[in-house]
């Protein structure tokens, strides 16, 4: 208490945060901005939601430094592996404005929630990857959190939105609580919030106290839950099936790269001491899901449905670089995050694209035909498909194939032949999307949407995958450099 | 003298009890809300022992967030539930059984 009174008050340095600083205002001047809006001029603040994001971009990339920024009393840093997540957040979530407009405006929820509560949880996004302490990770989990229960809520009139928003709420305060519980066990035994602290702490002798093991039990169980990992992955199909496509494509693709980063200053940063404990527990759930991921998708109708369960297969191979508990092995998995945000992106978009007023465009006969109809469309959802599937050159193939590198040279390799197997089961269900389009007579002769720009980007989006397939090397020099100073 | 552990005994009583108020309910959805504000309690009861008997107050600092938190968490967690009966016209939990596969 006597350090706390002596200690004069200093005016922290901002400008590692002015990223998260400028997101925070510029939210809450469109909140206010959008009241006073009428209803057609409701494109403004889309207009000012992307331009937030972009100033982000530009705030992010000027203050870019090598050397880690740790500001906030040691509570927030801003380091390679966070600006570059960052940057990536910025460019999933604007693309997933641009994608959803249409679809939105259709379904009357144009309206200034959605992109006010989309920045909220961007900026929730963003404080988790510069989180530095338990408490700064826990509130950014949380923004994000809470911004995306009310955005599955979104949809009112829609009783199947309300029952996901339900689930979705209820298993995320679940889980936030069970890691929370483990938090407190953590801070008991080392005595500290900040991660660096608590990771040199649990290096120490401190590590071999029982009751770690303990917390680390519930700080898995909690990110388990977050992620979508099987045992605790039973949310992400009813989520993704019960929100509007729009909420779903926001859920599925920047919201993956911040569980990352969860898990890197967690794990990684706060319990690196502990791997031996953590190590064993997630080669469990990374190999149930990539089992239950991708048998239980060959099973689904619904489109969205065999999404989720593509995102649960695609977490079990992200967890699979941090089992390793190396830094090579952070860099890939940290590569294959933001690999999958892109095609998730990519994969969503076009379900977006192609639906129109009353019509989804979310079940698989949907896809019937559809060479047929747009060879162009139906040509970038192959490219999607076999990317996801993980064939060379596309991008999903160097994600997996850097993952299992790792888990190779970590001498697991009874895991990483794991992983091909079901991989392979995997490559199933995303050729028969591509089986479906080529093949199968159409059914139905309305007309494919136009698109406008929104086509020009999932076209974009395609063709990065196939291009970045091509030429990896610089993103994944990129990640790797992440982790390069050890962290 | 109240030793730590046995506020670490009350906490994790405390947690248990919520976790099986989640589990176990299978009826209300609101006795489900209050089942996790109460986790949130014992998670607050642990920080704040521990920061009793650590002497060091990022504990107690900790503690008032996750108070600010829950309120919030509450806000949003009645207002789904007011969509959810407003569609439904049930707040039971069995009744949530649309979404499958």
């Amino acid at each position: 208490m006597e350090a706390v009174a002596s200690m004069a008050f200093q005016v922290p340095d901002m400008t590692p945060a002015l990223p998260e600083i400028f997101v925070l205002t510029m939210a809450c001047i469109i909140l206010v901005v959008d009241v006073f809006l009428p209803e057609r001029r409701r494109a403004l603040t889309y207009l000012l939601s992307l331009a937030t994001l972009a100033g982000a971009g530009i705030l992010t990339l000027a203050l870019h430094e090598a050397e880690p920024r740790v500001t906030f009393g040691g509570s927030f840093v801003a380091d390679t592996m966070a600006d570059v997540l960052k940057v990536f957040i910025y460019l999933v979530v604007a693309t997933v404005f641009v994608y959803s407009r249409r679809y939105l405006a259709e379904r009357g929820l144009f309206r200034g929630e959605f992109f006010t509560l989309g920045l909220f949880a961007v900026l929730g996004m963003m404080v988790m990857v510069s989180a530095r302490s338990l408490l700064t990770l826990y509130l950014g989990l949380e923004l994000l959190s809470l911004s995306l229960y009310a955005m599955v809520a979104l949809q009112r009139d829609s009783a199947r939105a309300a029952e996901a928003a339900m689930k979705y709420f209820v298993l995320g305060a679940l889980a936030s609580g069970i890691l929370l519980y483990g938090m407190s066990v953590l801070y008991g035994v080392a005595g500290t919030l900040d991660l660096a602290e608590l990771g040199a702490q649990l290096s120490g002798p401190a590590a071999r106290d029982p009751a770690l093991v303990y917390a680390t039990v519930f700080v898995l169980v909690g990110l388990g839950f977050k992620l979508g990992a099987v045992p605790f992955h039973m949310w992400v199909p009813d989520i993704y099936h019960g929100s509007a496509t729009a909420v779903t494509v926001f859920i599925g693709t920047a919201p993956k790269m911040a569980g990352f980063a969860l898990l890197i200053r967690l794990l990684a940063e706060g319990m690196q001491g502990l791997h031996v404990h953590w190590g064993q527990l997630l080669i469990v759930l990374a190999v149930l899901s990539m089992a239950v991921g991708n048998v239980v998708a060959i099973a689904q109708r619904n489109l969205k449905r065999m999404l989720a369960y593509s995102a649960i297969a695609h977490a079990g191979y992200l967890l699979l670089g941090i089992v390793t508990g190396s830094a090579e092995g952070y860099a890939a998995s940290m590569f294959y995050v933001i690999v999958y945000a892109i095609m998730s992106l990519g994969a969503f978009g076009m379900i977006l694209l192609l639906s129109r007023q009353g019509f989804e465009a979310d079940h698989l006969e949907d896809f019937k035909g559809l060479n047929e109809r747009s060879p162009w469309l139906a040509f970038i959802m192959a490219v999607l498909m076999f990317s996801m599937a993980g064939i060379p050159p596309f991008l999903g193939f160097w994600a997996k194939f850097t993952v299992l590198q790792a888990v190779v040279r970590a001498e697991l390799v009874w895991l990483a032949v794991v992983g091909v197997v079901f991989a392979i089961v995997g490559a199933y269900y995303y050729l028969r999307v591509v089986k479906l389009m080529y093949f199968d007579r159409p059914q139905g002769s309305a007309p494919l949407p136009a698109g406008g720009e929104a086509r020009f980007l999932v076209s974009v989006n395609g063709l990065a995958v196939l291009l970045l397939g091509i030429y990896p090397t610089g993103l994944m020099a990129l990640c790797a450099g992440s982790f390069a100073a050890g962290g | 003298m109240i030793s730590l552990s046995d506020f670490l005994v009350v906490g994790a009583l405390l947690f248990c009890l919520s976790v099986a108020g989640i589990f176990i309910n299978r009826k209300n959805m609101i006795v489900l809300l209050m089942a996790i504000e109460l986790m949130l309690l014992a998670v607050n009861l642990n920080f704040i022992a521990f920061a009793h008997y650590l002497g060091d107050v990022a504990g107690q600092v900790f503690v008032f967030f996750i108070l600010t938190v829950a309120a919030a968490e509450s806000a949003i967690g009645l207002a789904i539930l007011v969509v959810l009966f407003r569609n439904r016209r049930t707040i039971n939990v069995q009744q949530l059984d649309s979404l499958k596969g």
